[in-house]
């Protein structure tokens, strides 16, 4: 019964993998995959050397950094605050809005930003210049210093309460006795917070966090791609979506894996170098 | 759900000390913040879809709906390349989450057998793929080697299998299904088919149910794979179509539509945002209309599966 998936796999999943190999190949058009010449590591060489090469893991550590410093806390926070709502209609409404900008895709979503943040028309836009949070000539969707900014806040509001569900069911497993052994000690709502609630998702927490690490590099390809254009490109041109110009693009398949390998090999490592330090200080791992 | 959830804080009767007081007093204030900044441009949208664009672009489109009219929708009704984009992407959804599920819950079944003794080797063969692949440019070459380039069967059959859900439905299998019910099955001559398709599928509605939603919204928001591997117009799914009506404003420029007749490839300027708010309403509700049915099962499904990796 395991067969088509393990078949699925292969194909699919460990295919890619043996054509790593082109990363190492010069790529040949009629000898397909492996019929390459042996180049070694010249597309490595050449993608280290590249202008390209800074810009684009600077670009992609930034946005990175930002959305796991930011979009991280959040849905924490957001579950601790479901989780203290009493009434059980408020709380159901809360969480049915919450979760629903998941559900948009991100070419709504870019295509909203778009609507909204327009310098001339858009609301949001023109809710922060009457509040004088930004200067009256600041285009958010052209301007560079914008771009990080518009990417890791959109993406918490479309994810922040999605992602917050796994933390509302870890509450939701906390022992009743606990609360009422620390309401005896005399805690108040902010100590149990802190010494009964977040300990208890704890576990959760850190096993979410290692798995996010593995992922630091790997900055959404769709949401950035609909999100450039020629004015934000020095802040936004990312790994993946430098695979896609280079490689897809313009047909340069072997230099194309070289840089997806190289971005590959990274996220293994944050997510190596999380889990091992997770096992270190909590003894909990992944693997 | 949300009853065994609110039995712990339930219990904390207010002692009527500051700090609890204020406590309750940041809950409330973040949650209605947080309420109105997912809420409120949901609504705006649906609001500016049915109003006056010039009155929406000047702001006057605040909480109620002005000069209400359905332009946006009669121009968007009237559109072919929406319709194609409309019925492909159904099409995708439809099979490629059947795929998904004739895939990924007998995998499920199977791996969470403890006699099973292959799962051992099986399972992190599945789970490195979640962190380690070959990328894209590979990807794409086997895509063209099999020959799936341009043809619906990419958008269906890639992606036939999600690891994080095999995971979560493994699990669910494991912990919420007693072995004595096998147990019970085998010695009345139940194969293990037989067994599967008559208990376990109907005691497992929780978690079908979660993983049907996550693969049908991965297919009804797949832009990436059309992106990739398709280029004939009419194949394109409904995101491609959206991304070029709402980004790239061919909508606008005057015919550039792809494969549209003629009126249908361009739409007035000053109808454009309204149009734009319609397309977005038209595309997301199918999806939103699913969401509702299965939000109970949310928390369980999801719990179960991901927190033991």
């Amino acid at each position: 019964m395991v067969l088509p998936a393990v078949i699925y796999i292969a194909i699919f999943c460990y295919g890619p993998m043996y054509g790593i190999q082109l990363a190492f190949r010069e790529f040949d058009f009629s000898k397909g995959l492996t019929g390459g010449e042996w180049a070694g590591l010249k597309y490595f060489e050449q993608y280290f050397n590249s202008p390209m090469f800074w810009p684009t893991l600077r670009n992609t550590f930034i946005i990175a950094f930002f959305s796991i410093l930011l979009g991280f806390p959040m849905p924490i926070l957001l579950a601790l605050v479901v989780n203290s709502i009493r009434s059980n209609r408020r709380k159901r409404i809360l969480q049915t809005t919450v979760y629903m900008p998941y559900f948009i895709s991100t070419v709504v979503l870019v295509a909203l930003l778009q609507i909204m943040l327009s310098p001339t028309t858009g609301l949001i836009d023109g809710f922060l210049k009457a509040l004088h949070l930004i200067p009256a000539d600041t285009n958010l969707i052209g301007d560079p210093g914008a771009f990080v900014p518009v990417y890791v806040i959109s993406a918490i509001w479309q994810a922040c309460g999605w992602n917050s569900i796994i933390f509302i069911a870890a509450l939701s497993s906390v022992d009743a006795q606990q609360y009422d052994a620390a309401r005896i000690d005399g805690a108040n709502r902010w100590q149990t917070v802190w010494h009964v609630e977040i300990p208890a998702i704890l576990p959760t927490i850190i096993i979410l966090l290692i798995m996010n690490m593995g992922s630091i590099l790997s900055v959404g390809f769709e949401k950035t791609f609909l999100m450039q254009n020629s004015l934000n490109k020095p802040v936004s041109e990312v790994i993946s979506t430098y695979v896609f110009n280079v490689g897809v693009k313009s047909n340069q398949f072997s230099f194309g894996s070289a840089v997806g390998l190289f971005n590959t090999l990274i996220n293994f490592t944050f997510l190596m170098l999380a889990n091992a330090l997770a096992k270190k200080t909590s003894k909990i791992s992944l693997m | 759900m949300s009853n065994s959830q609110a039995a712990p804080s339930q219990k904390i009767k207010h002692s009527g000390g500051i700090a609890d007081r204020l406590y309750t007093l940041v809950v409330a204030v973040i949650s209605i913040a947080a309420f109105i900044m997912v809420a409120y441009p949901l609504y705006f949208i649906i609001i500016a879809s049915v109003s006056n664009s010039t009155m929406v672009n000047q702001g006057q489109v605040i909480l109620w709906p002005k000069d209400i009219n359905l332009y946006g929708y009669e121009q968007i009704f009237k559109d072919t390349r929406i319709w194609q984009g409309y019925k492909n992407t159904i099409i995708y959804t439809v099979l490629g989450t059947l795929l998904n599920l004739l895939v990924t819950l007998p995998a499920a079944y199977a791996l969470s057998q403890r006699k099973f003794r292959a799962r051992r080797f099986i399972m992190p063969l599945f789970v490195i793929t979640m962190y380690f692949g070959g990328g894209m440019i590979p990807t794409y070459l086997l895509i063209r080697d099999l020959n799936l380039l341009n043809t619906p069967w990419v958008m269906i059959v890639n992606g036939a299998i999600s690891v994080y859900n095999l995971i979560i439905t493994r699990t669910f299998f494991e912990t919420a299904i007693p072995e004595e019910l096998h147990e019970a099955a085998t010695l009345d001559g139940c194969s293990h088919f037989r067994y599967f398709i008559s208990v376990v599928v109907p005691l497992s509605k929780a978690v079908i149910s979660v993983i049907t939603l996550y693969y049908v919204v991965g297919h009804w928001n797949d832009f990436f794979n059309a992106l990739l591997y398709i280029n004939t117009d009419s194949l394109q799914p409904l995101q491609i179509v959206l991304r070029n009506i709402l980004l790239s404003n061919q909508a606008f420029a005057g015919g550039a539509g792809s494969g549209a007749g003629a009126g249908a490839g361009s739409y007035a300027q000053q109808f454009a945002d309204q149009i734009k708010y319609a397309v977005i309403i038209v595309s997301t509700v199918p999806v939103l209309i699913i969401y509702p049915f299965i939000q109970k099962y949310f928390e369980k499904g999801v719990m179960i599966g991901a927190v033991k990796g």
